[in-house]
């Protein structure tokens, strides 16, 4: 069950960059060929965000999809099986271009907006 | 944004129609990947290692493949041989480190708890302790686990998955991110090949399926079968 740990990383890391800022939502890329599994990381998102300034956020999880390429035939495919073989030469030397992929891509944060004391009057 | 309160929205100071002391969602971009803070502390263990000369080896495997036999079997051979000392990672008790100490031989046990793997931090405390001496071999005993560890860098000179032949020949395909990562694979017992259904034509077919070229030794840790070719790939190692 690493994805508790991988889930704990993602919110220290939310909070390394942004502090006590309340984050309404957490964007995640999470590639079928990552070896990770996205409703594990869904389970453990509210558990380890509780009590931090993650709590309460929207999980949002983009799965890109996985492609390789064959090292022997030259082949570019399309995969989500992380037994990667090539369809055209049933080789395994395979290179993952894409799929791969765990990341934070974005987060959202609530900010109060507060007008200035020497902000100009404005018509309203 | 807007002039006057400096916020996203899409205002000017003549349409100017939200009121101030207001709440936005800001999108902030991260593009961090998850491991990074992990990645980093592998990378400076790489360099410490390198720099010292020293060999750290990740050893993997499912509980009960023989790691800790294989372990203290190889510190045996290796004994006026190369300096060894032992990072040993389990969930609860040092009972494999009292097997190592048994030995003589430095060991700092781990207990990750709930986690189910090692990471770079830990491997880094313990060698901290430990200190290795220059052209010496650190073993980093690892959680027994096919799955967890194969995500965690450690900063590793090189990722060994033991595996034995009371296990499926089809350990290859049912956990293909360890295996695709080995820079061996060990494979033990084979002294008990005549008394189980393990094939190891099937064994190498299924592994090339996951790594091309794999690399493997097969050994007995126990009678001793392999154990040269596995202690010499270990000396080849040492600069």
């Amino acid at each position: 069950m690493h994805e508790l740990s991988l889930t704990q990383a993602v919110v220290d890391a939310v909070v390394d960059r942004l502090g006590d800022t309340p984050v309404t939502r957490v964007t995640l890329e999470i590639g079928p060929l990552s070896g990770v599994v996205v409703d594990s990381v869904r389970f453990c998102f509210d558990l380890v965000a509780e009590g931090t300034p993650v709590a309460g956020a929207e999980l949002v999880v983009v799965q890109p999809p996985g492609r390789a390429a064959c090292r022997d035939c030259g082949r570019e495919f399309e995969v989500d099986d992380p037994i990667l073989l090539c369809p055209g030469c049933d080789g395994a030397n395979v290179a993952i271009r894409s799929g791969d992929e765990l990341r934070i891509r974005s987060v959202e944060v609530r900010r109060t907006c507060v007008q200035p004391a020497d902000a100009p009057t404005t018509p309203h | 944004m807007c002039a006057t309160c400096g916020c996203s929205d899409n205002a000017t100071l003549t349409d100017h129609t939200h009121t101030h002391d207001h709440a936005h969602d800001h999108v902030v971009p991260l593009e961090q990947r998850v491991l990074a803070r992990n990645d980093e502390v592998a990378a400076r263990n790489r360099t410490w290692f390198t720099e010292h000369g020293v060999l750290a080896v990740n050893l993997m495997s499912s509980p009960g493949s023989g790691k800790t036999t294989l372990l203290t079997r190889t510190i045996t051979r290796l004994r006026d041989r190369l300096p060894v000392s032992v990072v040993e990672g389990d969930q609860e008790t040092d009972v494999d480190a009292d097997r190592i100490r048994a030995t003589g031989r430095p060991v700092v046990q781990v207990n990750t708890g709930t986690g189910c793997h090692l990471d770079a931090t830990m491997v880094d405390s313990a060698v901290r302790t430990l200190a290795p001496v220059d052209r010496s071999v650190v073993f980093v005993e690892n959680v027994g686990n096919l799955v967890c560890p194969a995500l965690f860098d450690l900063g590793e000179s090189a990722r060994v998955v033991i595996m034995s032949v009371t296990e499926g020949a089809d350990k290859p395909l049912k956990y293909p991110h360890m295996f695709r990562t080995a820079d061996l694979v060990v494979l033990n017992k084979i002294d008990l090949l005549p008394y189980v259904d393990f094939d190891p034509t099937a064994f190498a077919a299924h592994l090339a399926r996951v790594l091309p070229d794999p690399n493997v030794i097969p050994v007995s840790a126990t009678r001793g079968d392999g154990m040269a070719d596995w202690i010499q790939w270990i000396e080849q190692r040492i600069h």
